[in-house]
């Protein structure tokens, strides 16, 4: 394991971005092939989010975290037996072409930077929480469920005191269940799954009965349900508290009630994680059913740049067991590409990641439009923050708007939402469906934010003692 | 469909938008054609830099006369631009290069401009506290500042579009042809015609200019800038270097914006830029050794806007040389903003009387005729 700048090779043929089920899958099966790969991940160990700390983790009851947690073990050891490497607490800051082929990657490890060359590169970054803009989402003791898992899987710890769950979508059962089998006592669930959501579901229920998914999630809610009190069909949901959030109001069948609460976790559904493919400049579509933006990609994974291939929940979102598929696939796109397999091969060898792809990808529809989240949770009103970093306001937005701010980047230019440390990760959906909305038009109008680099922040003195490489040299003598 | 105009402005950059309002403020009905939207290269991006300081000998007089519309922006677009005056400081870092400066401050005061003050190592440390004790002092100009350049574009264009102007976005020109007594500006929607052609296209100008006869030398560049994460209140007025590239502000809201002129890659037919990291990284060296207070800060961002450099550094205005009722005015060579609203204003005092009252001639294309060598793309 790498974790040091220094120990990094200074040119792989193929960089992976993130080392979680999509990233694991395909060091693996790159290094199987005769390709020198190179898993870059922030994390202190391989795992990403879904399996993070699996090889060290501090959860000594296996039963807590669920069985397919420890799916991860088997996908973890055979990437780290490989030959492939993997540098830990690895920063990914910056992708740029080189001028003839292939890429610079800006690496960052313990505050020291670096930057390497990959022919090509893949992103394997997964997905993130969607944005839940509610009144009072940004009090302390408000917090994302994914936030709450992340402390669970790496550190063991569960919030004390009065707990609510709001939202919807599966891993929000998912989360009730590890607390559960903790030991946590959880006061209520609230359902914000818009009700109507059983009709647009219907025709992708068939699919959906003979898929994976089916028996783990009914285990899962059944078991929830028989330990939880759950308020289904929630209208509106705020957090309420001055220094800290004290209560959580919600609306149900148009009366407002309230319960007393330490601890208010939010989510309604992940969504890919776009910052990288976004800055590179890929081509991205946006999703209506998933509601999101993702990297248009070939059945390869391969982006509308050449050199660039995204796999896992980056892509469109599918899962962990999908995303090691996905990552398989696209380490063979990258073996023939760069002349380790013929196109025969390459097409044999995908057949049975292709075939156990198909299965993981059924249901998925259903999924999709079953937790779709309701607008009222996706496009706030008033003077509910929208931006973060920059404490930006949805009626700031709306009034903004008419002023010129068409789309996500004159927004960006008015009024600074998105331009914070982080690069618009935990606004960009909102603010794009906000001036939709204003504007009267689809969200694929209005467009995203063009992301600008470093996709991590770097100290500048960081930046100042940079090695030269042997391409910043050139650099110096060309000026 | 074809639409009519007195005059067709090319370009829906800060220039474009200023001159379509000055148009519609002289009662020129005027027409702006953008191909993305207005600001949306280095008009909207560039470090919003409002400086008189440090500016070639030809465009002091331009520069000085734009000031004083900066100074009551807001009468004139109805909005402020974030337009704040806290001065720029032009710092020396050695005794031979303040003397350079004493001798530059000596020869504008000989052409009567005494916007440039020679400021010894006690004043400069009172202005910017922050600075490394090796500099021995430098040149303040006290009235000049820094405006938010989206805010202030796009206030342009509202004013504009107010007064009675038509704006286009989206509208790419395709081809220019004359016909009669006025020309035709085939796009992407449809034709335009008008008896007179502005052309603010930017990066793409000279594109237009050839198109009417009037080839130049035009190179495409993307100056680099890089934003830093907040960091505690530590300097008022603009900085600029001379010897190194570097120019440096700090907002309101505590990020630091350090430019000076390090290009990216550029690719202007793909709306693009490459940022390169081995540069940038000599920019956070120079600040490293001017503002020690600035080490640990972070970088969140950098960019690059796409727009004209022209082999001498200063801009094309004026009318065409080889086509009647084509008028230029681009090249701004990484310093147009400041130049937006007076260059707007002349340019349709040119339109409307066939003269200015300040000196335009070092501007004229015809500087460039007969250069135009392998570099144009």
């Amino acid at each position: 394991m790498i974790r040091d700048v220094e120990a990094l090779p200074a040119q792989v043929d193929l960089a992976i971005v993130g080392a979680g089920p999509a990233g694991l899958a395909a060091a693996a099966m790159a290094a199987s092939l005769g390709l020198s790969a190179l898993m870059l991940d922030e994390n202190p160990d391989v795992g990403g989010q879904i399996y993070r700390a699996i090889a060290a983790n501090p959860v000594k009851d296996r039963a807590l975290l669920g069985e397919d947690y420890w799916r991860g073990e088997a996908l973890a050891k055979e990437a780290v037996s490989s030959s492939a490497q993997h540098a830990a607490g690895a920063v990914v800051w910056s992708v740029s072409p080189l001028e003839t082929s292939g890429y610079e990657i800006g690496v960052s490890i313990a505050g020291r930077s670096r930057i390497i060359a990959a022919r090509e590169v893949m992103l394997a970054t997964g997905a993130l929480e969607r944005p839940f803009p509610i009144p009072g989402w940004t009090l302390p003791g408000v917090m994302s469920c994914g936030g709450a898992q992340t402390a669970l899987k790496a550190s063991g710890l569960v919030p004390g005191g009065r707990l609510v769950i709001a939202g919807c979508g599966p891993l929000l059962w998912l989360i009730a269940s590890q607390y559960l089998n903790a030991g946590v006592s959880i006061e209520a669930i609230l359902d914000t799954t818009p009700r109507t959501n059983w009709l647009s579901a219907l025709p992708h229920l068939p699919a959906f009965l003979i898929s994976p998914y089916l028996a783990k999630g009914l285990k899962l809610m059944l078991a929830v349900r028989q330990k939880v009190r759950v308020i289904a069909g929630i209208e509106a949901v705020r957090a309420e508290g001055t220094d800290k959030v004290e209560a959580v109001a919600y609306t149900k069948s148009g009366s407002e009630r309230r319960i007393a609460v330490d601890t208010l976790l939010l989510h309604q559904g992940v969504v890919p994680n776009i910052n990288l493919s976004n800055a590179i400049g890929c081509r991205h579509i946006w999703d209506d059913m998933q509601l999101t933006w993702k990297p248009e990609t070939d059945s390869w994974g391969a982006t509308s740049v050449a050199g660039i291939t995204v796999a896992g929940d980056g892509a469109g979102i599918a899962g962990a067991e999908a995303a090691a598929e996905r990552g398989r696939i696209a380490a063979l796109g990258v073996a023939q590409r760069l002349g380790k397999i013929d196109v025969p091969a390459r097409d044999r060898k995908a057949v049975a990641a292709r075939t156990a792809h198909a299965r993981f990808e059924r249901g998925r529809l259903f999924l999709d439009a079953m937790y779709r989240p309701a607008k009222v949770f996706r496009i706030p009103q008033g003077d509910t923050i929208v931006c973060r970093c920059e404490e930006v306001t949805a009626e700031r937005i709306r009034a903004t708007v008419p002023l010129g701010a068409t789309g996500p980047n004159q927004m960006k230019s008015f009024l600074r939402s998105g331009m914070g440390p982080c690069q618009g990760r935990l606004c960009g959906l909102t603010v794009a469906e906000l001036i939709a909305d204003v504007r009267g038009v689809p969200v694929r109008e209005v467009g995203y934010y063009r992301l600008r680099p470093p996709i991590k922040p770097i100290t500048l003195g960081e930046l100042a003692s940079m090695p030269k490489t042997e391409a910043s040299e050139k650099t110096v003598v060309r000026v | 469909m074809t639409e009519t105009a007195d005059v067709i402005v090319i370009g829906g950059g800060i220039h474009g938008c200023s001159t379509a309002l000055h148009l519609a403020m002289r009662g020129i009905r005027a027409t702006l054609l953008e191909k993305d939207y207005p600001g949306r290269h280095s008009s909207g991006v560039n470090a919003g830099g409002v400086r008189q300081l440090a500016r070639h000998i030809a465009e002091v007089p331009i520069s000085v006369f734009s000031m004083a519309l900066w100074e009551r922006i807001t009468e004139l677009v109805d909005d402020d631009c974030g337009f704040a005056s806290q001065g720029q400081v032009l710092v020396a870092e050695g005794n031979q290069e303040l003397d350079e400066f004493r001798k530059r401050v000596d020869e504008l005061k000989l052409h009567g401009f005494t916007h440039e003050e020679l400021i010894d190592r006690d004043e400069l440390k009172r202005l910017v506290p922050a600075v490394a004790d090796h500099c021995p002092g430098g040149i303040v100009s006290r009235r000049d500042g820094a405006a938010d350049p989206f805010r202030t574009t796009q206030a342009f264009r509202r004013k504009a579009v107010s007064l009675g102007v038509q704006v286009h976005e989206g509208v790419m020109v395709a081809g220019l042809r004359r016909k009669g007594a006025v020309w035709c500006v085939e796009t992407s929607a449809g034709t335009f015609e008008a008896p007179k052609i502005v052309n603010a296209a930017g990066a793409w100008a000279d594109r237009i200019a050839a198109a009417v006869g009037d080839p130049v030398p035009l190179e495409v560049v993307a100056p680099m800038l890089m934003i830093t994460g907040r960091v505690p209140h530590f300097i008022d007025p603009v900085v600029i270097l001379r010897s190194r590239k570097l120019s440096f502000k700090q907002f309101a809201n505590g990020t630091v914006m350090i430019g000076g002129g390090h290009l990216a890659r550029a690719y202007r037919d793909e709306n693009r830029s490459e940022i390169d990291w081995h540069k940038l990284a000599d920019s956070a060296k120079t600040v490293w050794e001017l503002f020690p207070v600035m080490r640990g800060a972070t970088i969140v961002r950098a960019w690059a806007g796409i727009e004209a450099r022209m082999p001498d550094d200063i801009p094309v205005i004026g009318p065409s040389a080889s086509s009647e009722g084509v008028y230029h005015q681009f090249g701004f060579s990484a310093h147009g903003f400041q130049l937006g609203p007076g260059v707007g204003g002349l340019m349709a005092e040119l339109v409307a009387t066939g003269a200015t009252n300040l000196p335009i001639a070092p501007f004229h294309i015809d500087r460039f005729a007969g250069s135009l060598d392998s570099r144009v793309s």
